[in-house]
C-alpha cells in the first residue's frame, strides 16, 4: 500500500490549488482543452455537506475537476472518465452516471473512458474496501455540477443574459424567457474557456429531480460488449510480436528455485524459450514469487511446456505448514488469554460469577478467490519505459510497483486497466503484472503472462484461517452479562512484515472490536498467530469469520435459553444508540470518520426488523426445512439475511429462499445493489459449503474446481430477495455494497441448518458434515 | 494441416494438432470472446458450439475439430441479437461478465435442442458453467425469457 506517499494525509483537508502538468498521453481533451498546463484543485471536501468521508485520507485523495473527468465533443457526445476498476460491481456505470445526472447529460449520449493508473491526476484509484460510491458520490456530483455550470455560463455569455436565467436541461442549455436553446456540443468549446467554479458555490440538483440516480433503470455500460464477446479483459490484449508465458512457481510460499531442466519443455511444439523469473524473499509483499517461465507462441504451448519442466526447489521456512496441525495451534491459542483489544467492565469476573456459560469455538479455513478470470497481464518494456495492460484493482499502486521493480520513474510507466473478470481482492495485488514486466524487459518484446487455474489456487493471497472463540456468561434470567471473544488468525500484515503475529487494526475492526451488543462486560482478545503463506484481502475479509462466530453464538444462546433467535438478536443489539468505542485504543472504522459513520444500532435493528417482516420470519416451513437469521455491519453498511434451507434424510442441502435487507445509506444504483447481494449469497454459500484450501508439507492441496469447488447454478438458492432500506435522510452518507452481503450469509445458513436438523456446525466448510 | 471452419470462415493449422481449440481460437485466430477459466472442462468459460453441440474448447483439440463447423460467441448472431443475447441484456445478467460468453453459448445450445426447457432443465444444462460472481438467478431467468418471451 502506498499510504505513506499520501500527501493529503499529512496536509489534512485544507483546500489548495496546484499546477500540474497534464501528460501528453492524457486520454481526455478536457472540455476541448488539450494538453498544456491546467489548473487543478485536487482535494476538496465538502464544507456544505452534512457528512465527511475518509476519501481525502486515501493515497492521493480526491480530485474534483471537471476537466479531468469530463469532455464534450462538438457533436454533443459527452465522455466521462471512469477512474475505478470494473470487476463486476457496476462501478464504471454507476460513478459516471452520477456525473451525468448532475451534468444534465442524456445518458444515451454519454461514452465512458477508462482511466489509466495515474492517481495524481485522477485521485485514488484503489478499487477495494467497498469504497467507490461511498467516497465518490459527492465528488462525482460536484464534477458534474461544475461542468454543467460552465456550460450554463458559456450559454449566458453567448446570449448576453445573466447566468441565473439559463438552465441546463437534458443535454442542452435553455433560456426559457426567450425560448433559446443550445446543445452541449455547441457550447463545449466556450464552456472549456470558463473558469472552474468554486466547489462551495456549486448548486447541486435536488434529489427529487434525479433522472437516473436511485432508479436502477440503466443497464451496465459493458452489457452489449459482454454479451457479444467484444468486452476486453486482461487476457484479451494482443500486441504485435507478443509472446505468451506460463510460469512454474515455488510450490511452498517463500521457497526458491534451485535448478531446472527445460530440455523436455523446449521439445514442445510452439515453445521458444525457458527462463528464470526473479523472485523476492518472504514476506514478498506484492512482488513476484519467482520461478521458471516457459515462453511460447501461444498459451496452450506454454502450458504444455510448463508441465514438461523439471524443477528442483528449496522449500524454505514454510515447508512444514500443515493445516491439520495449524488448526490445533490456533485452537490452543484461542483457549488462552491474548492481547486485549477491547475491554469494558470485567468479563473475566462476570464469566466466573455467571449462572451459565456458553462456549462456542468456530473454525474457518483458508479460501481462494478463484475469480473466473485467473491472473493475467501484458507488458511491453522498452528501454526505460513500460506499458502494462492488466485487470488490476489498484492501477496507481501497480504503476508505483512497476516503476520500483524496474527502477524507472513512475512517469515512464503506463498502466492500462482492462475489465476485470472478477477481483474479490485478489487483483489488488499486482504480482502477476510485475512478472510480465520482468519478462518483457528481459526478452525485449511484449509478453503476456497467463496464470492457469492451478497457479491461481496454489499461489493466491489466501483468505486467512481463523479460530474464533466466544464465551457468553448468562445470569439466572438468561440475560447475557459477559462476552469474551478471542480471535486468532494470521494477519494480512504478515505479507508485508516478517514476524507479524497480531492482526492489524483494520482486521480487528471487522466484526471484533466493533461488536455492537449492549453487554456490560465485554472483552475482545487477539492471541498470536504466525503466517505460513501469503494472506490477503478476500471480499469482506475478517468479517466473514467474525460474523460466522458472533451470529452463530447468538443462535446458540437463543437455543440454550429457549428463545426465538431473532428476538435474541434484537435483545443483544439492545437499545437504539450510537455504540461508544472509547474503550478501544485504535477503533478502525473502515477509514471513515466516526461522526459520519457511527455504529448506529437503530439501523442495525431496522434491517433485522425489515428482513424479518419481508422474509416472513417465523413462517411455518415444511419438514426438513429451517430458517436462520444473521445481521452484520461491515463497510459501514447494515445487512441482515434470512436463509431457508432444506436438508433431506441423506443430508443433501438445498436453499429454497434467501431474503436480505440492506441499509447502505444514500444509494445510486439499486439494480446493481441487488445484483451484488444476489452474488454475495452465491459466494457466501460457496464458502460455507465448500470453501477450504488446505496445506500439507507447505503445499496447497487443491488446484482446480474439482477439488476446490464453488457453487454452481443447480445448487444455487431458489430465489434471493433483496430489500433496500431507504436512507433515513437525503444526507445519509452512502456506504459499502460490494462486500457486506457476504458475512451474514454463512451464519444465517448455518443457523437455518440447525433449525432444520438440530446440527450445529462450528467448523467450515459444511462439506460432508450433514451426511451422518 | 488441420482445416476447420470458425464462424463460417475456413481456418488452417499446421502446428501441434493436440493444441486445445481454445488457444487456437484465442491466440492463433485472435477471437478473444471465448474465455479460459480452468482448462479442465470444469467451468464452461470456453464453451463453443461445434456442429450444434456445446463443447468445451479447452479439452477439444484442434484436430478433434478438423472438418467441423465451430461457432464462438462472436459468430452466434451477426449483430449480437440472438434471443439469448437479447434476453441477457433485458435481465442485465452480467456482473464482471467473464463467464458470460460461455453461459450464453451453453444456453443457445440448450435452446437449439430443447426450445422450452423447464427450470430444472435450465439448471441442469448450465450446471457445468461456473459464475463466480453469482449471476445464477438472472441467468436462469434470462434463459427462461429467451425461450418463452416472458
Ligand atoms: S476453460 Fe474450458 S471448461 Fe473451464
Ligand atoms: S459474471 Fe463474473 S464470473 Fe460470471
Amino acid at each position: 500500500m502506498n499510504i505513506l506517499t499520501n500527501p493529503n494525509k499529512l496536509r489534512g483537508f485544507e483546500k489548495h490549488i496546484k499546477v500540474e502538468n497534464v501528460s501528453r498521453r492524457s486520454i481526455l481533451k478536457s472540455l476541448g482543452l488539450a494538453g498544456g498546463f491546467v489548473l487543478a484543485a485536487p482535494v476538496m471536501m465538502r464544507p456544505s455537506f452534512a457528512y465527511e468521508t475518509g476519501a481525502g485520507k486515501m493515497p492521493h485523495g480526491v480530485v474534483v475537476d471537471p476537466r479531468v473527468f469530463v469532455s464534450i465533443a462538438p457533436d454533443g457526445i459527452v465522455t466521462i472518465v471512469a477512474h475505478r476498476s470494473e470487476m463486476g460491481t457496476g462501478v464504471r456505470t454507476s460513478l459516471p452516471l452520477i456525473v451525468a445526472e448532475e451534468l444534465e447529460a442524456d445518458w444515451s449520449r454519454v461514452r465512458i473512458q477508462q482511466a489509466h493508473g495515474d492517481e495524481v491526476k485522477f485521485g485514488n484509484q484503489d478499487t477495494d474496501g467497498s469504497r467507490s460510491t461511498r467516497h465518490y458520490l459527492i465528488p462525482m456530483r460536484q464534477i458534474g455540477a461544475s461542468a454543467r455550470t460552465m456550460l450554463e455560463q458559456a450559454a449566458a455569455k453567448r446570449w448576453g443574459v445573466p447566468a441565473s436565467e439559463v438552465k441546463a436541461v437534458h443535454h442542452e442549455v435553455v433560456h426559457s424567457a426567450s425560448g433559446r436553446k443550445l446543445g452541449f456540443g455547441e457550447l463545449a468549446a466556450d464552456a472549456a474557456k470558463q473558469s472552474v467554479p468554486s466547489i462551495e458555490g456549486l448548486k447541486l440538483k435536488n434529489p427529487k429531480d434525479f433522472r437516473y440516480l436511485g432508479k436502477g433503470e440503466i443497464g451496465i455500460v459493458d452489457l452489449h460488449d459482454i454479451t457479444t464477446g467484444a468486452a476486453h479483459y486482461g487476457a484479451d490484449v494482443r500486441l504485435p510480436g507478443m509472446k505468451y508465458a506460463v510460469i512454474a512457481r515455488p510450490p511452498v510460499t517463500g521457497g526458491k528455485l534451485v535448478s531446472f531442466d527445460g530440455a523436455e519443455a523446449m521439445k514442445v511444439s510452439g515453445v521458444e524459450k525457458v527462463m528464470e523469473v526473479k523472485g523476492w524473499p518472504w514476506p514478498s509483499k506484492f512482488q513476484p514469487l519467482g520461478g521458471v517461465a516457459v515462453i511460447a507462441r501461444n498459451t496452450g504451448a506454454a502450458i504444455k511446456g510448463c508441465n514438461a519442466l523439471k524443477v528442483t526447489w528449496d522449500d524454505g521456512a514454510n515447508a512444514k505448514y500443515d493445516s491439520v496441525a495449524y488448526r490445533a495451534e490456533l485452537e490452543a491459542a484461542a483457549r488462552k488469554p491474548g492481547l486485549v483489544v477491547r475491554k469494558e467492565g470485567d468479563a473475566e469476573a462476570a464469566l466466573k460469577s455467571a449462572d451459565k456459560v456458553i462456549v462456542g469455538e468456530y473454525y474457518l479455513p483458508h479460501f481462494a478467490h478463484a475469480s473466473m478470470e485467473p491472473p493475467v497481464a501484458v507488458a511491453n518494456v522498452k528501454g526505460d519505459k513500460a506499458e502494462v495492460w492488466a485487470p488490476v484493482q489498484s492501477p496507481g499502486g501497480t504503476r508505483e510497483d512497476v516503476a520500483k521493480t524496474l527502477g524507472i520513474p513512475e512517469e515512464n510507466v503506463t498502466v492500462n486497466v482492462t475489465l476485470l473478470g472478477g477481483g474479490f481482492g485478489r487483483k489488488s495485488k499486482c504480482d502477476f503484472a510485475l512478472e510480465a514486466v520482468l519478462l518483457s524487459k528481459e526478452l525485449g518484446v511484449p509478453v503476456k503472462v497467463q496464470w492457469t487455474r492451478e497457479d491461481d489456487v496454489r499461489h493466491d493471497f489466501l483468505h486467512t484461517v481463523s479460530v474464533e472463540r466466544i464465551e457468553a456468561g448468562l445470569d439466572k434470567n438468561g440475560k447475557v452479562i459477559a462476552w469474551r471473544h478471542r480471535s486468532v488468525a494470521p494477519s494480512i500484515a504478515s505479507t508485508f512484515a516478517a514476524g507479524t503475529v497480531h492482526q492489524a487494526p483494520f482486521e480487528l475492526g471487522m466484526g471484533l472490536i466493533d461488536n455492537p451488543f449492549e453487554i456490560a462486560n465485554m472483552q475482545c482478545e487477539n492471541p498470536e498467530a504466525a503466517a505460513h503463506t501469503r494472506i490477503g484481502w478476500f471480499r469482506s475479509v475478517s468479517n466473514i469469520p467474525r460474523a460466522f462466530a458472533v451470529q452463530s453464538m447468538v443462535a446458540e444462546i437463543a437455543h440454550a435459553t429457549n428463545r426465538d433467535p431473532k428476538d435474541m438478536l434484537l435483545e443483544l443489539i439492545g437499545s437504539p444508540r450510537i455504540v461508544n468505542l472509547s474503550s478501544v485504543k485504535d477503533p478502525w472504522n473502515y477509514g471513515e470518520p466516526y461522526d459520519s459513520y457511527p455504529i448506529d444500532t437503530a439501523r442495525l435493528r431496522k434491517v433485522v426488523e425489515v428482513v424479518a417482516d419481508k422474509g416472513g420470519w417465523g413462517r411455518s416451513v415444511p419438514k426438513g426445512h429451517g430458517l436462520g437469521i444473521a445481521v452484520h455491519r461491515s463497510f459501514v453498511s447494515y445487512i441482515a439475511t434470512i436463509v431457508e434451507v432444506a436438508v433431506d434424510d441423506k443430508g443433501k442441502l438445498t436453499v429454497p429462499r434467501v431474503d436480505t435487507a440492506i441499509d447502505c445509506g444514500t444509494y445510486v444504483n439499486p439494480e446493481r445493489i441487488q445484483s451484488q447481494i444476489e452474488g454475495a449469497a452465491i459466494m457466501g454459500m460457496s464458502l460455507a459449503k465448500y470453501g477450504e484450501i488446505t496445506f500439507k508439507d507447505g503445499k496447497v492441496q487443491q488446484g482446480n474446481f474439482d477439488d476446490y469447488p464453488v457453487l454452481r447454478i443447480d445448487e444455487s438458492p431458489g430465489i434471493t430477495n433483496v430489500y433496500i432500506v431507504p436512507p433515513a435522510t437525503p444526507d445519509t452518507p452512502p456506504s459499502g455494497v460490494g462486500e457486506p452481503g457476504v458475512p451474514p450469509f454463512a451464519p444465517a445458513l448455518i443457523n437455518a441448518i440447525f433449525a432444520a436438523t438440530g446440527k450445529r456446525i462450528r467448523a467450515m466448510p459444511i462439506g460432508k458434515q450433514l451426511e451422518a | 494441416m488441420v482445416k476447420l471452419k470458425i464462424n463460417g470462415q475456413e481456418r488452417n493449422w499446421d502446428g501441434d494438432p493436440d493444441l486445445p481449440l481454445l488457444w487456437f481460437i484465442r491466440d492463433e485466430v485472435g477471437l478473444t470472446g471465448t474465455k479460459f477459466g480452468c482448462g479442465q472442462a470444469l467451468c464452461g468459460s470456453c464453451t463453443v458450439i461445434m456442429d450444434k453441440q456445446a463443447v468445451r474448447a479447452c479439452i477439444t483439440s484442434v484436430s478433434d475439430a478438423a472438418g467441423r463447423e465451430v461457432t464462438t460467441i462472436e459468430g452466434l448472431h451477426p449483430t449480437g441479437d440472438h434471443p439469448v443475447q437479447k434476453a441477457w441484456r433485458q435481465v442485465n445478467v452480467p456482473q464482471c461478465g467473464y463467464c458470460q460468453a460461455g453461459q450464453i453459448m451453453q444456453a443457445a445450445a440448450l435452446l437449439m435442442d430443447n426450445p422450452k426447457p423447464s427450470h430444472d432443465q435450465i439448471r441442469e444444462s448450465l450446471s457445468g458453467n461456473i459464475c463466480r460472481c453469482g449471476c445464477y438467478q438472472r441467468i436462469e431467468n434470462a434463459v427462461h425469457l429467451a425461450s418463452t418471451g416472458v
